[in-house]
């Protein structure tokens, strides 16, 4: 976080005005002040965290991060990748594939195996959201594949 | 106002109009559910189908009726699934959703659909009241007490910042202003921050981030470590409110129905401030042992922000009815809607056209009241969405989520942006950083910056804080706000160590 507040000021208070309009030089508010006021803020306030001022109480978490070996790591990891998958194939392969694969395979990677359950559930879902999507609400969704020409 | 009414309630009355109401409540509810399609965009949708109508007392009637569905149906998906698809529901997903994980899935909508008809019923009777009056007092408000009003909206964050978290709170609405400034604003016409990626040019997508904060890393800690959704019993119980929780929250709902209303008539300001700013409020009075409750599934966290962002939205019709001055995003697609029907919103809508007027604020009651009678019954069918199995549940939330942030840019990079960001957000949530602040920071900092510039440049510097009154008065209520809790708990942590060590 550090990090992204040093590049976010250092963008602010050494690149920005570089290129402004001599017109808007005059303006006594600057494309970069707001961001220069945050950048400094920012650091200020984190480097307040890094040094431990604040003492925060013990919580009891969810999930402790230090054990995150005993939990289902693995599968968290491969829907993430699911994920990715699916935004990257939803335009080449279309609405309907796409989608249809996704659910299938998103409770296959959580342990589902009833086929006959799965499959028609993702298939429904799928059409009936690309019905209401595109259908009724008019907003388009290629539904096949690009290279099938729709 | 009593003829008014009676022609308003004569043309409400009709069996069309009633018909109208009803579709309209039916279609909002079961669109608005879906994370990416608020009010806005259903109202867009629905301007064709009006349009063919032809009589404008009909279509500003299914309208509205499609208005308040629509936030009740965007709020059931922020209780159920952590998945706020508007920023006025943001604020409901607080307590809403961790209620929602102790198996009282059922008494929080019931809660959310009571308070969000209150806060309706009570603000479309200001609304008659007080519509005239209010229409001149909105335009007292300038750019310097909207950004002052900007700041106080984020004093919310304090409810967040448990002990020792106050840093940590302002650190993440700080970030979240900084990703408000990605992109082009407003006011300058330049893109900033955009490491010359076009699909930034926009900025960052609400809904990306809402999802990506909220629904998403709630899914992956549902893979992680699975758990019931429903309570640890699985059972959906509790769908009555109780007496003492009705006599809690009763207040609550009169003063954020009536703090909401007067936010949303100021243009600019509406549902997402009012909701944001109810909380704050209402977790700032509530007694000692109530305040631990709040985030944690409080009846009053949750009756608050419902029945201020209901209030409120009935207060834009102020400006957009006695004005012609839309003040929110839905407003103004219902002023061109209006427009196309050759209805001109103004100060003479009253006199020229009181049967279209009056016929709007009655359809409000209207619409309220079938909301909640179409409502009460469906909560424990909306609540059973909590009892499908988690193999198949978690695709389907990540599936909406993905979807709700596809179909508002038609952009798959807003998709692997969403996925990004919802991996920080889980790395933030390890960490115990809370992530609502930084929402909060996102949805108010491009208006604040907008309105700060503004006030820059028409007082030519930082003036505007000592030179206006209002704003300088607003200032000081966003800093009470923030840091009386903190000096509270930091005093009542000294009294029992006090305690403590007289013991001893």
């Amino acid at each position: 976080m550090l990090g992204i507040c040093l590049v976010y000021g250092y963008t602010a208070w050494f690149t920005m005005d570089a290129n402004l309009a001599p017109f808007m030089r005059r303006n006594p508010v600057w494309p970069s002040s707001f961001p220069k006021v945050l950048s400094t803020v920012s650091i200020l306030v984190l480097f307040f965290i890094l040094l431990g001022v604040e003492r925060s109480e013990q919580k009891e978490k969810d999930i402790d991060y230090r054990r995150l070996h005993e939990y289902h790591l693995g599968q968290a990891m491969v829907i993430l990748g699911l994920m990715i998958t699916y935004a990257l194939c939803l335009r080449p392969f279309g609405f309907l594939f796409s989608t249809t694969a996704f659910l299938i395979a998103g409770s296959f990677i959580l342990g589902e195996r009833k086929w006959h359950i799965m499959v028609p559930v993702s298939l429904t879902t799928t059409v009936l959201v690309w019905y209401l999507i595109q259908q009724i609400l008019g907003i388009y969704l290629r539904p096949l594949p690009g290279f099938s020409g729709s | 106002m009593l003829e008014g009414i009676l022609i308003g309630l004569q043309t409400a009355f009709s069996v069309q109009n009633l018909l109208m109401v009803i579709a309209g409540c039916l279609i909002g509810t079961f669109i608005g559910m879906l994370p990416g399609l608020g009010p806005m965009s259903i109202i867009a949708i629905m301007i064709p189908v009006v349009l063919s109508m032809g009589d404008p007392s009909a279509a500003l009637i299914l309208l509205a009726g499609v208005y308040y569905g629509a936030i009740f149906g965007g709020s059931t998906s922020s209780i159920l699934l952590n998945a706020p698809g508007v920023a006025g529901t943001v604020a409901s997903s607080f307590d809403g959703y961790p209620m929602a994980r102790q198996g009282k899935a059922g008494k929080a909508l019931t809660i959310a659909a009571i308070a969000s008809f209150a806060g309706g019923t009570l603000g479309a009777i200001l609304l008659m009241i007080f519509a005239p009056v209010l229409s001149s007092v909105a335009l007292l408000f300038h750019s310097a007490e909207y950004f002052a009003l900007m700041v106080v909206g984020l004093s919310a964050i304090a409810a967040f910042a448990g002990t020792g978290q106050v840093a940590k709170a302002i650190i993440m609405t700080l970030l979240g202003l900084i990703m408000a400034t990605v992109g082009e604003g407003a006011l300058f016409n330049l893109p900033r921050f955009t490491m010359g990626i076009m699909d930034l040019q926009s900025g960052f997508g609400f809904i990306t981030l809402a999802m990506a904060m909220f629904a998403l890393p709630e899914a992956l800690f549902l893979v992680l470590k699975p758990r019931n959704l429903q309570g640890d019993d699985g059972a959906i119980k509790d769908l009555r409110i109780t007496r003492s929780e009705a006599k809690a929250i009763a207040p609550v709902i009169g003063r954020q129905s009536v703090q909401g209303f007067f936010i949303g008539v100021l243009p600019g300001a509406g549902a997402t401030i009012a909701s944001f700013l109810g909380y704050a409020v209402e977790r700032n009075i509530a007694p000692k042992e109530q305040k631990k409750e709040f985030g944690k599934g409080s009846v009053k966290g949750l009756a608050a922000p419902e029945s201020a962002n209901n209030a409120a939205c009935t207060g834009s019709f102020v400006p957009l009815l006695t004005l012609g001055i839309p003040g929110s995003g839905t407003t103004a697609i219902l002023l061109g809607a209006l427009i196309a029907l050759n209805v001109t919103p103004g100060p003479r809508l009253m006199i020229d056209a009181p049967q279209i007027f009056w016929a709007v604020i009655m359809s409000m009651f209207i619409g309220n009241f079938v909301l909640l009678i179409l409502n009460l019954p469906l909560i424990p069918y909306i609540a059973k969405v909590l009892t499908i199995p988690h193999n198949y549940l978690i695709p389907f939330i990540l599936f909406f989520t993905l979807m709700g942030a596809y179909i508002g840019q038609n952009n798959a990079t807003e998709l692997l942006i969403l996925v990004g960001f919802g991996v920080c957000a889980t790395a933030l949530k390890f960490a115990d950083y809370p992530l609502a602040p930084l929402l909060i920071g996102f949805i108010l900092g491009g208006m604040m910056e907008d309105n700060f510039s503004r006030s820059m440049q028409l007082y030519d510097g930082v003036s505007f804080i000592w030179e206006r009154p209002m704003t300088l008065c607003l200032l000081m209520i966003a800093v009470l706000l923030v840091l009386i809790p903190g000096y509270r708990e930091r005093r009542a942590i000294t009294r029992s160590r006090a305690n403590s060590d007289g013991h001893f």
